[in-house]
């Protein structure tokens, strides 16, 4: 059910909006306001110049129609237009209808310039000529961006497409004070994991919270043993459809899967990532691999002061180089590409400057650009964004990574599947997919 | 209908020629003259904005999807449509694990809502047609829930069978239990918790049917059965019931159509998987939002569409050979 029961990796955090924020989005208004006057007057002194840039516009369509991240991207435009004197038009559209729509979208009259997400995704309308590449922008705005932001905003073809704005990393969360109570540690491998759940379980918790009647939460537990089994490159090879599934390295990811099944919470099935958040909260449960979005669910400061995080523990390769960390931000269309000001929108959200003013008013998520304020960073913020830096690898989540068809008709009910009674037919799993992304 | 006059009029031509200018002319096409030209613009529109309109929602669509379920696209670009053969037809029957647990939930739907959601709905009827104090008041209680969106009977129903905080699991006092019945995420509960969803709006529907029906039925048909002895349950079954014949077979065909597209209750809860899968479902997983997948999607559509034919044609048949007696 759409009303309260969000798609996240695909969709928008929407912390609670308190008084706090709404003080801080009128800052941010007044400042705006009290920007215009000064670049008028700057505009004022060059005449006929100040006429052309006046008449510069461009449209901006959001999906971010929650209200922290729609105030946080109104704050982006008005910056913009305060710094560069054209004018932004937005057009927000709910999100699940704006993801739902988006290929008649850009195939009717869209927007200059649009939120989007990372990954193939973003790739798919890349491959079909929807989109407009901005090399020209990167070149402006590479230094700001790490390696792995890079590669992730990068098209089929090897040209720029993307400007990232923020992410969130995916790991396990918990109570400091539950498990400074039992005295528990951080496991690093996995089989440090398992032994801990099994104490937990032992102390009558459950040892790993989970829910999945919405379906695409579990794909963050296979994509991080799949990436912890075979490698990143082998996960974006798997969702790209490279790699088959009928192979022992994808039968391994559920076996090694099966070991942690008992711990999860079984009744998974019949509840939502909030419903699990809450168990979390009550102490119910020890860890929860979800988005660092959970935290939204905790109204009160000091429960929410008392949550931790640590990444998803070594299994066979590469350590815990690789963070899921599902990237947003924005995407120029076809048409936008003749715009010059679309062109400098999208540089000023790849500018510190740019990403500073959607932080401050949505400090939920973490800016992607060097250089961005963190000072107002909670100490579980600062450690998320840590481990985004540190990452060598960053993957986008299943649904952002995949065809957006294999995650939705084929892993959903597969995953629910192999939840209910471990079972799994990767056999059918690759028929399905060569089905799906041979009509694409 | 009015077969019987035209003849009697073409038998004896004459006997009108008074009234008529041009006597020796057949009556047919003495029949079409009879309309002016705005006559024949007025007609031309009535008959034709509906054909269009026929044309435009129902046919080129039905006979576009047939089409697209032989190929593959991507819902972009119209030069990339390919064909596919049966390729789709193959993906559905042999790899798509959702399809045949879809076929049975839908017959077992229709065997529900049979069974148990139109007697209940007959029932109610019945109950409401006394003279009761506050029928009126009944009424619209029970018909509410066809009136509800959506979006409204998901959170009424999210409240009843929530696993730990919900109605059902509190009053069987095993909520925040770990014997709480996982109403919804159970696949071999959920169905019936869905089809208990579904009969509390099918009733509704099937009890304003019949008590039309039933006000309908001419009071002296009752009076004459009480007279002649028959208790109430002779009444109702033997005089009421069959006098509501053209109601029951809206009824049956309503039932039909509403098993064959069922598709909001399930939609709430899952989306359609894990237990509550049916092809309506699955015509939108695939064919809508982001993941579309069109010849396949085109491919459950039109396989549904097959299934509904079955009814339509024995409905339709009957009534057209009913007309000609």
């Amino acid at each position: 059910m759409s009303l309260h029961e969000d798609r996240s990796p695909g969709g928008i955090i929407r912390p609670g909006f308190d008084r706090r924020t709404l003080l801080k989005t009128l800052g941010i208004g007044a400042v705006g306001a009290a920007g215009i006057p000064l670049l008028a007057a700057c505009t004022g002194g060059s005449g006929p110049g100040g006429g052309a840039s006046a008449s510069s516009s461009l449209t901006f369509g959001s999906g971010s129609s929650d209200d922290v991240p729609k105030a946080a991207y109104k704050a982006v435009t008005d910056a913009f237009t305060a710094k560069n004197g054209a004018k932004v038009t937005s057009n927000v559209v709910p999100h699940n209808d704006f993801q739902n729509k988006i290929a008649t979208y850009l195939q009717g009259s869209p927007d200059d310039s649009f939120t989007w997400f990372a990954g193939y995704r973003m790739q798919y309308y890349a491959k079909q000529g929807l989109l407009s590449p901005i090399d020209d922008v990167w070149e402006k705005i590479g230094g700001n961006f790490s390696d792995g932001m890079k590669k992730a905003a990068t098209g089929p073809d090897g040209k720029m497409y993307f400007v990232p704005n923020y992410n969130y990393p995916w790991g396990f969360f918990f109570r400091k004070s539950v498990w400074a109570q039992k005295g528990y540690e951080v496991p690093t491998t996995f089989d440090a994991l398992t032994a801990l759940c099994a104490k937990m379980q032992a102390d009558g918790l459950i040892p790993i919270e989970f829910a999945d009647k919405d379906g695409w939460p579990a794909m963050g537990t296979f994509d991080y043993i799949n990436m912890r089994l075979n490698g990143y490159q082998f996960h974006m090879d798997l969702t790209a459809h490279k790699e088959s599934w009928d192979q022992s390295k994808v039968s391994n990811v559920f076996d090694t899967w099966k070991q942690l099944l008992p711990y999860q919470n079984p009744g998974a099935l019949g509840m939502t990532w909030q419903d699990s958040a809450i168990n979390m909260g009550k102490g119910k449960s020890g860890m929860y691999l979800l988005g660092s979005f959970v935290t939204q669910q905790y109204t009160d400061p000091t429960l929410l002061a008392d949550i931790d995080f640590f990444p998803f523990p070594e299994i066979a390769m590469e350590g815990q180089d690789a963070v899921e960390a599902p990237i947003d931000g924005l995407l120029l269309s076809k048409k936008g590409g003749n715009n010059q000001a679309a062109r400098d929108f999208m540089a000023f959200i790849g500018s510190p400057e740019g990403q500073d003013a959607y932080a401050k008013v949505d400090p939920s998520n973490i800016a992607t650009a060097k250089g961005t304020d963190t000072s107002a960073f909670s100490p579980l913020t600062k450690k998320c964004a840590e481990t985004i830096a540190n990452a060598k690898s960053i993957s986008q989540f299943f649904d952002r990574d995949a065809l957006p068809a294999m995650a939705t008709n084929v892993m959903i009910p597969a995953l629910q599947g192999f939840i209910k009674d471990g079972s799994i037919d990767v056999k059918n799993l690759e028929a399905q997919a060569k089905a799906l992304y041979a009509a694409q | 209908m009015s077969t019987p006059t035209e003849l009697s009029e073409a038998s004896a031509p004459g006997a009108r020629t008074g009234h008529r200018k041009q006597s020796s002319t057949t009556p047919k096409p003495r029949r079409v003259r009879r309309l002016s030209q705005r006559d024949k613009v007025v007609l031309g529109f009535m008959v034709g904005i509906p054909t269009l309109v026929q044309l435009a929602f129902v046919w080129i669509p039905t006979l576009l999807s047939v089409f697209l379920s032989f190929t593959r696209w991507n819902g972009l670009a119209l030069s990339d449509i390919r064909m596919a053969g049966l390729a789709n037809y193959s993906y559905v029957v042999n790899d798509s694990p959702a399809f045949w647990p879809a076929v049975q939930h839908n017959i077992l739907w229709l065997v529900f809502l049979a069974v148990i959601a139109t007697p209940l709905g007959l029932l109610l009827a019945v109950l409401l047609d006394q003279q009761i104090r506050g029928s009126k008041i009944y009424q619209s209680i029970f018909f509410v829930p066809v009136m509800l969106s959506l979006a409204l009977i998901g959170i009424i129903w999210q409240l009843f069978y929530q696993k730990d905080n919900g109605l059902l699991n509190f009053l069987l006092g095993t909520a925040g239990t770990p014997q709480a019945v996982d109403w919804f995420g159970d696949p071999h509960i959920n169905i019936w918790a869905a089809l208990v969803a579904a009969t509390w709006r099918h009733a509704g529907y099937v009890m304003i049917l019949y008590l039309a029906g039933l006000k309908g039925v001419d009071a002296s048909l009752k009076e004459a059965a009480s007279l002649d002895g028959a208790n109430a349950r002779q009444t109702f079954f033997r005089i009421v019931f069959p006098a509501m014949a053209p109601i029951n077979i809206v009824i049956v065909v309503i039932t039909i159509i509403e098993s064959l597209r069922a598709f909001d209750v399930v939609w709430v809860i899952n989306k359609g998987t894990n237990g509550l899968e049916l092809i309506s479902a699955l015509v939108i997983t695939y064919l809508i939002g982001e993941g579309q997948s069109i010849g396949i999607g085109s491919a459950f559509a039109v396989i549904l569409l097959v299934i509904s034919l079955v009814p339509i044609t024995i409905y339709l048949s009957r009534t057209f050979r009913k007309e000609k007696f």
